[in-house]
């Protein structure tokens, strides 16, 4: 199955890109999708996670043509000196 | 409304959503704003702009040089001053009309909640996460609508808890994991105009609440990348484990 998969904000300046699309032989959770687009690299548990525009948690399972989106949470104000 | 405020707030009263009673409604609110900065500065300009009757001013800094970037409510002349003096100036003189409160110091849970059971709504534009969450539980308690909104670098994110409705998630359903400080601006930096965007929705989402038109933000998260200049809506479950507001029962005030 085919999943693409998108990166937001600071996500994607650090990764560089902010769409790919990766294949899978058996059904993956939103965290080793990650883990395949990100060279193994964990998903880091604060990343917040979409599938189809859906909040979802990172054990949510994918389908095959799913979209799944990541987000890095964003805490600031600009109030600060 | 005498003709001066009929003539001031003509273009809202011109709007069939609005209207001389919705202008009224507005000039009979009550709102808080904790924050003075980046996102205080357009939700400020804009409801004062707007006729919010009451204003509650929170915000323990002073102005300093960095924030003038960004923090539009603030001038040069005023650095150093405490910023709720620096924002009632500037938004009395916008508008002479409307009634101010201000708290120049960062205020406990108990007095946060003490004030937020007085008001109409709560715009969240503060900088940490002890705020956010202690203004979040106390809107939640008390069945308070709130307008959360966050900015970093070329990103923003904004959204609407409606404690009331059952379905309304909270802003702990966002972050289970409470002891994770995001990063602050003065490290990661913040292009200016991102707050002047993400603050003008935030003002927008509270004149809809208060006259209760339109369709809200709530349950609905709406992020901001302008580097790419993309826009996303998630869709925002309450979360059922939710420590905050999974089995609260609000305490709704009769005022
Ligand atoms: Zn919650």
């Amino acid at each position: 199955m085919t999943i693409v998969v998108k990166f937001f904000g600071s996500l994607r300046e650090e990764i560089g890109n902010h769409e790919v699309k990766i294949k899978a032989e058996q059904p993956l959770t939103v965290a080793q999708v990650w883990a395949q687009a990100c060279d193994e690299v964990p998903l880091p548990h604060h990343i917040w996670t979409a599938v189809n525009m859906n909040y979802v948690e990172q054990n949510t399972l994918v389908q095959d043509g799913d979209e799944v989106a990541f987000f890095p949470p964003v805490t600031g104000g600009s109030d600060e000196n | 409304m005498n003709d001066s405020s009929l003539y001031r707030y003509s273009r809202h009263i011109s709007l069939p959503q609005v209207t001389r009673i919705g202008q009224q409604k507005l000039t009979q609110s009550r709102v808080l704003i904790v924050g003075l900065g980046g996102l205080g500065s357009p939700v400020a300009l804009y409801l004062a702009a707007a006729g919010i009757g009451q204003l509650m001013l929170v915000d323990g800094d002073q102005v300093d040089l960095s924030n003038l970037q960004r923090q539009i409510v603030h001038n040069t002349a005023q650095i150093g001053q405490d910023k709720v003096i620096s924002a009632q100036t500037r938004l009395q003189a916008l508008n002479p009309d409307i009634q101010m409160t201000t708290y120049s110091y960062r205020l406990e849970p108990e007095a946060l909640q003490q004030l937020i059971t007085t008001v109409d709504i709560v715009v969240d534009c503060s900088d940490n996460f002890t705020t956010r969450f202690a203004i979040n539980a106390a809107c939640v308690r008390h069945g308070i609508p709130l307008v959360s909104a966050a900015v970093q670098r070329w990103n923003g994110q904004v959204t609407v808890f409606l404690p009331t409705y059952s379905q309304s998630p909270c802003y702990a359903c966002l972050y289970p994991n409470q002891e994770e400080e995001g990063e602050v601006c003065s490290e990661t930096g913040i292009l200016a105009p991102v707050v002047g965007i993400i603050g003008s929705i935030q003002a927008v989402e509270v004149i809809k609440v208060l006259l209760n038109i339109g369709e809200s933000l709530c349950g609905k998260l709406l992020l901001l990348d302008t580097f790419t200049l993309q826009w996303r809506t998630l869709k925002l479950p309450k979360d059922p484990a939710c420590l905050v507001c999974s089995s609260v029962n609000f305490i709704r005030e009769i005022r």
